[in-house]
């Protein structure tokens, strides 16, 4: 890289540390790792520590202080990749390419391994290649990809079709059934305001706080309120109560309020974000607008999980194009003062960033570390600002909602839960994709839709949400019941749900960010043990191992992510008990040691192969 | 007259904007804590501090005191708990007593013996962590790393200098200085630095120094960590 | 005294990749040995010269596990005893032994056998009357159920004794300051 092109990255970023993370995504993408020297020159050019810089960068996976081959190659590896073969197809391409999983080759070509849920588990087995994801991955696929890699033939050379994500959505409600055109719901929203006053248009309401009397702002928080939307990102918190703690929270001079829309889907089978930014993103975009509106705020941004980098470019895009036709920007539709801008920020592969305080701890260009709270982001957020972070989702409904009022909306749903609910189908069913029903579907009636036979289970909101049992299909999907971030992994009754949950414990010791001892040493406790029965290692004294451990994690934590790492074990426990019963294979205490193991590099120093060298039943030791 | 809360009985005043340990180290009650430290601003990662306010777990360093608030601490609940949480630090890394220069005085070990701790039960992860001896008066010793990061916020708060940093993720979290190189002796620490002094176990350790101190002398070998708080009493003897 | 009518309490110690310090130790409860020995009797023991274990009340293992003979001892003592104590920071965890774990056991033995200089004839002893070296160090409980641990680099007589004497008395051994110590 030129000193030109690295200046020219810092001036697109201000020079600014807090945009670190932005800048070392683009110094990666030329050059494909972060050299010491480009570190060097932006330790220099940032004035900023070499250890804040390479302590932030080493929290992120797709962030690479070393060299990790020309052809950067990481297999999905969620439970649905998996039923789907992921396994035995990277076996497949790591013997083709002669490497070994998780080393770069030789000759540094290439790197294999994998990585969590990429968002594409309706299309897997999925894989990414530098960073961009290819679908449908099969073994004829695999032979290709080997030979390309092979002959080193450039990324933009191969196959648009590999490439392909499709949306594929199954059922469409208000929300993807709506014709949205770009600013009507802006215009909408202007429109009831005016009839009510002409204050609404007064400028200085877009930025300041919510004087007594001023309609305009006032009259979005309304109908939110009067919609009763809940944040789509699972938990469920009422938006317009965020919204208004935000807009009522002090400035200090110079402070801003911000809006973030959350769009760092990382829960392991949810990828409906995917499909609204790819298809829908004006109702986001233009839901932000509207919530910026409301609290009064003049900075967006938008965070995308560095699995959806592919559409950055089309994101973009559409950003441009809303600024050209003045709904984003200076004086959106005309209106003087009303001004607001959305940047969007990549992640990089950390899961604990979909964690809102985590969320804004990386958009400052650090570690993803989940904050102390109290104080929560609506008072001191981004830089300290006040600061709202909503799911994509509930930015979309926010469009519709200025568009056919909150009354329109509070009528569709249940009594809790108001409006509409996408849900992203995968597994073990006929129809993988999108569906959209209104709160209150219940489990089967989703099975029924997507063609789903001999189901044995469903996991709801992925990994840290809830595994549903057959005898529970009845129950609904809305917060009085099950509530959900969207995901829902269909499986039937072929499959071992002790594996499922294993796959899941793996899953949250990769991504335990390592704040807190719990969480941090405890998940690796738990995918060990979860392994020991794997390996038929299990006794009931694992069983309490587990027990004793899953208490831990959701008592000391310090976030969601380790509260919720020993859901899956606890909900399979309760509900597929046998599943676990099958690996206590012991009566008494057996050890993960295995002795014949334990001697393999001594074997292979001394040559030896006799009896003893493998210390077997002679002594009575066989285990 | 200042506002009260109740912890494990007694009635603990305490001052607008105290947290919790802060109260109760003002009034003489031990929490066992790694982390936190008086003079800096609370982390709340080590989680040894967790009490149980009005029956919901939290970390006391981070929690705001509040009037009429019902906390339990020294109970055989929690102390078991914290117990697992000391034996999962032990594992994590190389904790080997008998050779490390700063037993007797250590904030792990004394803490793992108040809480009565005779085994670390879990299976070692034995991982690898390369000292590093570079710096002429000042070895780093990173096997006994808890990640309290106490030696990051003096080096960043107090002294101004960013020296140590967390990289890393996960279970692979770890201490990382400032230099190019990765040693010690390429960054500008210095001896009376605060970060030198601050490390509750035996990371960060003054060359030459080693023993220095008698068996039986030490900081914990006349009396047990909680009764370094004043009027304290100890959570395992009766 | 009653004690002499009761039967006596069988107990069996062994020290495995430890260097019998904790025995040593144990020796240092001094004349209450003689309390002790009233009360129980030594199978296999450094004490007795007794060489395979039989059927026991108590089994006291000192240090860690660093070859395949001292996991067959090892399992061997979980086999005959029914309450088995680890003694001593190696069996508790590792200890001095387990600094190696961080080295591959293959850099070691070709450090020690074929790059150092005047060691040997060069070859990594082969003999099938040695056992072979495990790929790391491991505390006892890493591979069979402990019930009972006492830490220490040795732990005192003090502490042996008491944590001897409460479970002679039928009490959960507890250590407080000043006894329980891991250096």
């Amino acid at each position: 890289m030129s000193s030109a092109s690295l200046e020219n990255i810092l001036r697109k970023y201000d020079g600014s540390p807090h945009n670190l993370l932005q800048i070392l995504r683009e110094v990666q993408e030329a050059e494909g790792w972060i050299s010491p020297e480009r570190v060097a020159e932006l330790e220099q050019a940032l004035a900023m520590p070499r250890s804040k810089i390479v302590g932030a960068a080493s929290f992120y996976s797709f962030l690479h202080l070393e060299p990790v081959g020309h052809y950067r190659i990481l297999f999905s590896d969620n439970i649905t990749d998996r039923m789907l073969g992921n396994q035995a197809l990277m076996e497949q391409l790591c013997n083709l390419l002669w490497v070994e999983p998780g080393k770069v080759s030789e000759d540094g070509l290439v790197s294999v391994t994998t990585t969590s849920c990429t968002g594409m588990c309706d299309q897997g087995p999925a894989l990414l290649v530098n960073g961009r994801a290819i679908t449908r991955v099969d073994a004829a696929r695999i032979e290709a990809l080997a030979e390309r890699v092979r002959n080193q033939v450039p990324l933009a050379e191969w196959p648009a079709e590999w490439f392909q994500v499709d949306d594929n959505v199954r059922r469409r409600d208000i929300l993807l059934d709506s014709q949205f055109e770009p600013g009507s719901a802006l215009r909408a929203l202007h429109a009831r305001v005016e009839t009510q006053g002409v204050q609404a248009s007064n400028p200085r309401s877009w930025r300041e706080g919510l004087p007594r009397g001023l309609v305009g702002p006032a009259t979005m928080l309304d109908e939110v309120k009067h919609a009763n939307l809940r944040g789509r990102g699972g938990a469920g918190f009422t938006t317009a109560l965020k919204w208004e703690a935000c807009r009522n929270a002090p400035l200090a001079p110079g402070q801003d309020r911000i809006v973030v829309c959350n769009a760092d889907e990382g829960e392991p089978g949810t990828f409906k974000d995917r499909v609204l930014l790819t298809s829908h993103a004006d109702m986001v975009f233009e839901g932000m607008t509207l919530a910026a509106y409301a609290v009064g705020a003049r900075r967006g941004f938008l965070y995308l999980r560095g699995e959806y980098r592919y559409l950055l470019e089309h994101l973009e895009g559409v950003l441009a194009r809303r600024r050209r036709d003045h709904l984003l920007g200076h004086n959106i539709l005309g209106i003087p003062g009303a001004d607001f801008d959305i940047r969007i920020h990549v992640g990089f592969g950390a899961y604990v960033c979909g964690e809102e305080s985590a969320l804004i701890e990386s958009l400052e260009g650090k570690r993803g570390t989940p904050r102390n709270r109290p104080p929560f982001p609506v008072t001191n957020g981004y830089l300290d600002q006040p600061t709202i972070v909503n799911n994509v989702e509930t930015f979309a409904a926010t469009s519709l909602i200025a568009l056919h009022g909150g009354e329109w909306y509070r009528n569709i749903g249940t009594a809790q839960s108001a409006g509409s609910k996408i849900l992203s189908v995968s597994g073990d069913c006929e129809r993988p994709g999108i569906y959209e029903f209104p709160f209150g579907v219940t489990v089967a009636e989703v099975l029924e839709a997507c063609g789903a036979r001999d189901t044995q289970a469903v996991q709801v909101s992925g990994p840290s949400g809830f595994t549903i049992a057959a005898h529970e299909f009845e129950r609904k999907i809305c917060f009085e019941d099950i509530p959900t971030a969207g995901a829902f992994m269909v499986f039937d009754k072929r499959r071992d749900m002790f594996e499922v949950a294993r796959n899941f414990v793996h899953f949250f010791a990769h991504e335990s960010c390592g704040f807190c001892t719990p969480c941090r040493v405890g998940t690796s406790l738990l995918r060990n043990l979860m392994d020991k029965l794997h390996n038929g290692q299990g006794s009931p004294y694992d069983f309490q191992e587990i027990e004793r451990l899953n208490h831990i994690l959701q008592a000391m934590s310090h976030c969601g992510l380790g509260h919720s790492a020993c859901n899956p074990v606890l909900d399979t426990i309760e509900k597929f008990r046998p599943a676990y019963e099958a690996r206590m294979v012991h009566r008494d205490f057996t050890p993960a040691f295995d002795l014949d193991r334990a001697l393999s590099q001594a074997r292979q120093m001394t040559g030896r192969d006799d009896e003893m060298a493998h210390f077997g039943t002679e002594h009575g030791d066989a285990r | 007259m200042s506002d009260t809360f109740t912890l494990d009985g007694r009635e603990i005043p305490f001052e607008p904007g105290q947290t919790i340990m802060q109260a109760a180290l003002a009034a003489g009650v031990y929490i066992p804590r790694l982390c936190y430290h008086p003079e800096f601003k609370p982390h709340g990662s080590c989680k040894l501090c967790t009490v149980k306010v009005n029956g919901r777990h939290t970390a006391s360093c981070t929690y705001k005191a509040a009037p009429g608030l019902q906390v339990e601490s020294n109970t055989e609940e929690l102390n078991t708990e914290r117990r697992t949480l000391v034996q999962m630090l032990f594992v994590e890394g190389n904790h080997f007593c008998p050779s490390c220069e700063k037993s007797g005085d250590c904030q792990l070990q004394a803490t793992a013996y108040e809480l009565g701790m005779m085994s670390p039960h879990f299976d070692h992860f034995f991982p690898d962590r390369p000292v590093d001896a570079s710096h002429p008066d000042l070895l780093l010793e990173f096997n006994r790393c808890i990640l309290c990061s106490l030696c990051v916020r003096a080096s960043r708060d107090v002294d101004r200098k960013n020296v140590f940093a967390l990289a890393g993720r996960g279970i692979h979290s770890h201490l990382i200085v400032n230099a190019a190189s990765g040693r010690l002796a390429d960054t500008n620490v210095a001896l009376e630095d605060k970060a030198v002094q601050v490390c509750p176990v035996g990371v960060i350790l003054k060359k030459r120094r080693g023993f220095a101190v008698p068996i039986g002398q030490r900081t914990y070998d006349a009396a047990p960590i909680s009764g370094h708080v004043q009027g304290s009493a100890s959570l395992t003897e009766e | 005294m009653d004690v002499v009518e009761k039967k006596k309490l069988k107990v069996a110690t062994t020290s495995l990749a430890g260097c019998f310090g904790c025995h040593m130790s144990f020796l240092d409860i001094d004349e209450r040995l003689f309390e002790l020995v009233q009360r129980v009797e030594f199978d296999r023991s450094p004490l007795t010269d007794i060489k395979e274990v039989g059927p026991c009340d108590i089994g006291i293992i000192e240090g860690g596990l660093c070859n395949a003979e001292n996991v067959h001892v090892l399992k061997e003592f979980r086999r005959q005893c029914k309450v088995l104590i680890a003694m001593g920071a190696c069996a508790v965890n590792g200890g001095l032994p387990a600094q190696r774990n961080h080295l591959p056991l293959t850099d070691i033995l070709s450090e020690v056998y074929l790059s150092s200089p005047g060691l040997g004839n060069g070859l990594i002893p082969n003999d099938p009357e040695l056992p072979l070296p495990l790929n790391q160090v491991h505390p006892i409980h890493e591979v069979v159920k402990v019930d009972v641990f006492i830490p220490g680099c040795p732990p005192s007589g003090d502490a042996i004794w008491k944590v001897l004497t409460d479970l002679l008395s039928g009490q959960d051994p507890r250590l407080g300051h000043g006894l329980i110590h891991y250096d």
